[in-house]
Order: structure tokens, then C-alpha cells, then sequence
């Protein structure tokens, strides 16, 4: 199987796509509250709204989540 | 049964917990279309199906971690008070995300009950359940409910009594072979350590050991037990890649699905839901700023507008009052009874309750903007803007709640995670301006500003002073609190069309607190200052001089007169005469006390023939400028004392909450200073 998948920051998705959350790099407080709301690795996110600053709009879980710039940085998707 | 049957109520924030628990006591709790509402936890009585139930609803939560106040809050409650059944209010139309927090509880080893909540709304997004196969699967009684028409209710409660007298077992969550394989060590461990611990409870201990769960290590003490728990984590993340963490939030999760996948059926798929629609426009990139803007436009608009005409039957009502009240004593017979009937309570208290339309109309609007859910909007607005100033989008939304009033937006400082944030939010938040400021803005730009002036006005006001939260929290934090912005995350609830109920009962509530404080607090304000202004009385006037020379003497020799003279030195670079500075003060114990006062010193010892509105002897008596300048100082000045008191609970220090009331008045003077030299020297509004 070809695995040539990128990881990127959700911070870049394009507004539209959706794409498989991977990883959070970020502290042992912020990833277990981000996992709470449904952030687990494997999950599908899908990335409503995403201007070039600002916070962005995901769908997690059915759910639509408001994330900070700062914080799409932190989480690895592909 | 020696004691009352308590039944507690836990949930996702924004699940309806509280629509429910209104529901079940009766109360009038607040509700809203935002996460975290409730803040603390909340008790009421239900007698519903025969004996008392003692009903407690929790914050919203979505786990039960130790990381932030709600969450220690539900957990503390949940561990330590035992309830005798825990009801779980699950947003069905969230159905996996609030199962979440449904898991942990059955983890717990607390009787739970599930309240499926608002199965309205997920059979409208295309959801089937069959609830009675999630019920086995899961191991705990499921109860479709609709909080907001009351159904299921009683079908609830019955489950809850059910469950805590035959205490079922709820299903066991396995977590695969290698977390198991630790927690089996840990379990071992802690018997051998902890004996006395029941076995539903090791290992409960031992999954919050490997989450790093600050509370329940520092529970355990022992260092075998820990290092063995940093060995197995170690080894975790080794093995799986992840953080244990991870893994265990996983974990549920993967029970979760299993269960799902087998019970819910989604029958349309509704990727575009109306409400992405409507944040398509709301929450764009551009137009997402001056629509914010523009509907805090209407706001105030409406309050104005509309407020108008019955703010003026009311006043009618009151001059009519007080004439009838006048015409019982006899021409000539200056008596002091009627002089406190007239001068101190109506125009003291009858000038504050002239604005309750005005009031009324800014809680409506302000809980139409709640209920719908564009708060959560706004936040999301104003993050870029916030980010600049080192805050969150999230502390937007006390600002917001601060424009009804600042001490429940300092309680709702406690939805932010760092305390750098929550101080700083909690210290700008007066900035904003509350509800009782408006009856100031409502007596004075009428008096100097024309028709279409009004409206815009009000309107830059309440910006100055969100602006200036803005500016100040900037300042606080380059200086006092410096540090990282701590991320962003906040749920965004889907739009909700406000019920007349629910906005019925925000309004009156609220509108009803500030008729209550104009029958107690601002009467017995009004009694006081109206003697300050009284007594002591000049006895021998100058008969030589005119009548207003006259009433100037008298008011001169009074305390209030006295006290207003000698601040006169300080306030008088802003364009204040001592009547405003007297004003000023009494603000302090309640801001509308400041209308109160203006109305109470402008009709002591006034020759009775010429009794015209407040409005005309203020704009007699001080240019347009001097009126600007008395709404800035009170919007900024210092908050009342309610407020210096909530800020002093919520900060835990006294330090704080002086040093709010200090910045503020401070600052209040240099910009009023500013303001009215400037303006002046340049000749404006004189």
C-alpha cells in the first residue's frame, strides 16, 4: 500500500475538506480536554470555515467546534 | 428512609441540564444557547411522583477530569456527596460527544440513568435510535425526554428511583489488551496497598492514575503505587504511540462507536444544516464584524425607539403622582413629610423606575441574542480581535453577559481555563456598560442631544466602553499578566429559535431584580441622601436675594451641599458642579442611585410653581459637553459596590477587587479630564 499521505496542521486545511485527525502535539491538560470533546487520533474532522487568521470552524462528532489559530497549529492531520 | 432521595443531574454544557431541572422543581433557573451557563451547582425540590426529591444540577462538563472548576465541581459532588442516582442529560442530536461523559460516569460505579435529550431535535436531523438495544448494550436505563415541552419527565424520574434502589451494573469498558494488561497491575497494587478501597473503585483509580488525574494521585500516596503507574505509562506509550492519555479517551470512544453503530441510524445525511447556512454570512471573515456591530446598532436602537413612549406615560404618571401627593397639604404649609414623599422617594426612585421600559427592552434583546446562540457568534467574531490583546474569543462572552449586568459576566469569568485570562477578563468587565448604567444614558442624552442624535449615541457609548475593556485588558496584559494565550476551544452550539417562555422568563427576571432594587436599595438610598440634602437647614435666608440665589444657599448649608462643595476643587476640571459629585457618590452603592440623586437635589427647597422635567433644569443648568462628560465617567468610573464584592469572591483577594475600583475610577478621571479640556479649548458642545 502506498502511504505518501501528508501531515499538516489543520491550521492549512482548506475550508470544505475534510481530513483524518492523526495527532496532538500539545500538553497533557490540553489533549486530554481536546479528547474529551472528541479529538481522538483516527477521527474525522471536517473544516467548515478557515480564513487565513482567526479561528477556525470543525465538525467533529457531528459537532460543530470554534478552534483557535494557536491551537489548529497543535493538531496533525492528513 | 432516613434521608431525602437525591438525584443529581450531569451533562455536556448546553445539553438542557437546566431546562430539565426548571422543569422538575419549578425553579426559573437561567438558561441559554451557549456552553457554561451554570456555573455552580444548583438545588431544588420536586415532588413529582409521590416522596421529595432533592434535584442538583451540576455544571456542564464534558468528562470528569480534574482540569477545570465546573469539572471539579460535578466530579467533587458526584464522589464525595454519593447521590443516590446520577441522570446523564444527553444531547442526542451530539449523541457520541455526550456519551462521553455518560461512559465515565458508568466508570464511576454511580446508579446512572440516561435522559436522551432533545430527540426533536435529532429526528429532524435524520437520527434513529433504538434506545432500548443501546440500552442493554450500555447497561444503564435509557428515557427520551424533551426538557423544553416537559416530556419524558416524568418517565425520568421514574427510571432514577428504579435505578438507585436496585443498583444495576452498568457495562464494563474494556480498553484492549495492553491498557488492560496495566490496569490489571495497577488493581493489583492498590489492593495489596489499599485494601479498604471497594473493587468498582480500583479500578476507577487506577484508569484516573494512568490519565494523570492530578486529584486522584495525590488520593494515592504511596510511591509503589506511583512509580508502578509511571512504569505502565512509560511502557504505554512505548508500545501504542501515544499518550495514555490518548489512549484512554480512545478507549471510550471505541465503546462508544461500537455501541452506536449498532443501535443509531442516520437516515438523511445533512452535512448542510440551516445553521451552517446562516454562519456561512454571520461568522464570515468580513461581514462578520459589522453585522456584530450593526445588531448591537438595533439593540440600542430598540431601546430608545421604542422605550420611549412608555418611559414618558410613566414619567407623566409620577409628575401626576406627585402633584396629587403635593395638593394634600395645604398651600403655605411647608411640611417635611411632604418634601420626603416628593423630593426623596418620587423623584428619587419614581427617576429610576421611569427607565424600567428602557431596561426591559435592553434584557430582551439581550436574551434573544443568549437563547438564539449567537453568542457563541460573537466570540467567535471577536477572537481575532481578542488574540491581538493576548485573550481568547472565549472572554468575550462575559463582556457580552457584562452588558446586562457585571456580576453574573465576573461569575462567567470561571469558563476560562487560566487564571491570567479569568483576572484580566474579570478586571475589564465593568468597562463594559451594565443595565443600571443605562437609566444615566436614558436621562441625559435626551436632555442635550436631538432625536437622531440619540440612538448613535448610546450606541458609542457602549462601544467606548467595550473598547476601552479592550484597550485595558491589552495593558493589563503586557504588564501584570504577561504570558502565553492559552488555546481556544469552545463548542458551537447550532442555532435555536428562542422561545417566548424562555425569553419571558430572562426578561422579567432580570427586569424584576431592578424593580426589586428600586423598592429597597435605591428607597432607602434615595431616604438618606434626601436627608443629606435636607439637613441641617438654613434657618434665615437672605430675603434680599433671588429665589434661585435662595434654593442655592439652602442646598449649600445642607451635608450633601457640604460635602459636594468641598469636592468640588477635584471635580470641577471636568465640568462637574458639586450636585454631580454628590450624584457620583451615591452611584457607588448602585449606579441608577446617580439619576436618583440628580432628581432628588433639583427638586429640594424648589419654588413649587415652576416643577418642569429633570431634563430641562439639566439642560439649563450644563452644556451638552458637561452631559457627555457625565456619561463617561460613569460608564468607566467605579463599579458599584455589588460589583467590588463579586470581584473580591471570584479573585479570592481584596487586593483585586481595590485595585479594580481604583484603576477604574482613575482612569474614569483622565479620560473625562481629557475629554472636557479638550473639548473646551476647541469650544465643542459649550
Amino acid at each position: 500500500m502506498m502511504h505518501d499521505v501528508v501531515r499538516r496542521p489543520l491550521s492549512c486545511v482548506l475550508p470544505g475538506s475534510t481530513v483524518r485527525l492523526r495527532g496532538i502535539r500539545a500538553g497533557r491538560e490540553l489533549a486530554t480536554r481536546l479528547s474529551a470533546m472528541g479529538f481522538v487520533p483516527g477521527e474525522m474532522l471536517h473544516v467548515q470555515c478557515n480564513a487565513r487568521s482567526g479561528p477556525l470552524v470543525v465538525a467533529v462528532k457531528g459537532c460543530r467546534m470554534i478552534l483557535g489559530r494557536g491551537m489548529a497549529d497543535k493538531i496533525a492531520v492528513e | 428512609m432516613g434521608r431525602r432521595f437525591v438525584m443529581a443531574l450531569a451533562g455536556n454544557p448546553n445539553s438542557g441540564k437546566t431546562t430539565i431541572f426548571n422543569q422538575l422543581t419549578g425553579a426559573r433557573q437561567q438558561v441559554g444557547n451557549y456552553p457554561g451557563v451554570t456555573l455552580e451547582k444548583k438545588e431544588g425540590i420536586s415532588s413529582r411522583g409521590g416522596d421529595e426529591i432533592q434535584v442538583v444540577d451540576l455544571p456542564g462538563t464534558y468528562s470528569l477530569t480534574a482540569y477545570s472548576q465546573e469539572e471539579r465541581v460535578a466530579r467533587q459532588f458526584i464522589i464525595e456527596e454519593k447521590p443516590d442516582v446520577v441522570v446523564d442529560v444527553v444531547d442526542t442530536s451530539n449523541l457520541e460527544r455526550n456519551l462521553y461523559l455518560a461512559v465515565q460516569l458508568m466508570e464511576l460505579g454511580v446508579p446512572v440513568v440516561l435522559a436522551f435529550n432533545m430527540s426533536d431535535m435529532a429526528e429532524s436531523r435524520g437520527l434513529e435510535f433504538d434506545v432500548d438495544a443501546m440500552s442493554r448494550l450500555m447497561g444503564v436505563p435509557i428515557v427520551p425526554t424533551e426538557g423544553h415541552r416537559g416530556k419524558g419527565i416524568d418517565e425520568m424520574v421514574a427510571a432514577a428511583r428504579k435505578a438507585a434502589a436496585t443498583a444495576c451494573r452498568p457495562a464494563e469498558i474494556r480498553y484492549g489488551a495492553d491498557l488492560e494488561q496495566s490496569i490489571k497491575r495497577i488493581v493489583a497494587q492498590l489492593n495489596g496497598q489499599m485494601p479498604q478501597m471497594p473493587t468498582p473503585q480500583q479500578r476507577w483509580t487506577a484508569i484516573k492514575l494512568l490519565e494523570n488525574d492530578a486529584e486522584v494521585l495525590a488520593t494515592v500516596k504511596t510511591a509503589t503505587v506511583q512509580a508502578l503507574v509511571r512504569k505502565e505509562q512509560t511502557r504505554l506509550e512505548a508500545v501504542l504511540g501515544d499518550s495514555p492519555e490518548m489512549l484512554v479517551a480512545d478507549g471510550r470512544y471505541g465503546f462508544i462507536s461500537g455501541v452506536c453503530q449498532e443501535t443509531v441510524r442516520s437516515t438523511v445525511e445533512a452535512r448542510h444544516t440551516a445553521s451552517d447556512r446562516i454562519d456561512e454570512i454571520v461568522i464570515h471573515r468580513f461581514w462578520g464584524l459589522p453585522i456584530f456591530l450593526g445588531l448591537m446598532y438595533g439593540v440600542f436602537w430598540l431601546t430608545f425607539t421604542v422605550g420611549m413612549p412608555p418611559m414618558e406615560w410613566i414619567e407623566g404618571a409620577f409628575g401626576w403622582l406627585s402633584e396629587t401627593v403635593s395638593r394634600l397639604w395645604p398651600a403655605g404649609s411647608e411640611s417635611l413629610l411632604l418634601s420626603l414623599l416628593v423630593d426623596g422617594v418620587i423623584a428619587g426612585v419614581g427617576g429610576v423606575l421611569v427607565f424600567l421600559p428602557n431596561i426591559l427592552l435592553l434584557f430582551l434583546a439581550i436574551a434573544i441574542l443568549e437563547d438564539s446562540g449567537y453568542l457563541a457568534r460573537a466570540a467567535f467574531i471577536m477572537d481575532r480581535l481578542m488574540h491581538k490583546i493576548g485573550l481568547h474569543g472565549k472572554s468575550f462572552i462575559p463582556m457580552l453577559t457584562g452588558l446586562g449586568c457585571s456580576i453574573p459576566a465576573i461569575m462567567a469569568t470561571r469558563t476560562l481555563e487560566s487564571r491570567r485570562d479569568r483576572l484580566t477578563t474579570m478586571l475589564v468587565v465593568p468597562l463594559v456598560s451594565c443595565g443600571a448604567r443605562l437609566p444615566i444614558y436614558a436621562l441625559i442624552i435626551p436632555a442635550f442631544f436631538p432625536q437622531a442624535w440619540r440612538a448613535p449615541m448610546l450606541w458609542i457609548i457602549y462601544v467606548i466602553g467595550i473598547a476601552l475593556a479592550i484597550l485595558c485588558a491589552k495593558l493589563l496584559r503586557v504588564t501584570l499578566f504577561r504570558g502565553e494565550t492559552v488555546p481556544f476551544v469552545m463548542e458551537l452550539p447550532p442555532y435555536r429559535l428562542p422561545t417566548l417562555k424562555g425569553i419571558w422568563i430572562h426578561m422579567w427576571d432580570r427586569g424584576g431584580a431592578y424593580l426589586k432594587k428600586a423598592g429597597t436599595v435605591i428607597l432607602a438610598i434615595s431616604i438618606v441622601l434626601w436627608a443629606l440634602t435636607t439637613f441641617p437647614q438654613l434657618k434665615d435666608v437672605e430675603e434680599s436675594l433671588s429665589a434661585e440665589a435662595q434654593q442655592a444657599e439652602v442646598l449649600a448649608h445642607t451635608t450633601a451641599g457640604r460635602i459636594g462643595h468641598a469636592l468640588e476643587p477635584v471635580i470641577r476640571p471636568l465640568g462637574f458642579d458639586w450636585r454631580i459629585g454628590t450624584a457620583m457618590i451615591g452611584a457607588f452603592a448602585a449606579k441608577e442611585v446617580f439619576v436618583a440623586q440628580l432628581g432628588i437635589v433639583y427638586s429640594v427647597g424648589e419654588a413649587d410653581e415652576e416643577s418642569e422635567p429633570l431634563r430641562e433644569k439639566l439642560r439649563n443648568n450644563y452644556t451638552p459637553l458637561v452631559g457627555l462628560c457625565i456619561m463617561l465617567f460613569m460608564l468607566i468610573s467605579a463599579p458599584c459596590m455589588a460589583t467590588i464584592a463579586v470581584t473580591r469572591r471570584e479573585s479570592n483577594s481584596w487586593g483585586w477587587a481595590l485595585f479594580q475600583l481604583a484603576g477604574l475610577t482613575l482612569l474614569a478621571y483622565v479620560v473625562t479630564l481629557v475629554v472636557y479640556q479638550a473639548g473646551s479649548w476647541l469650544g465643542w458642545g459649550i
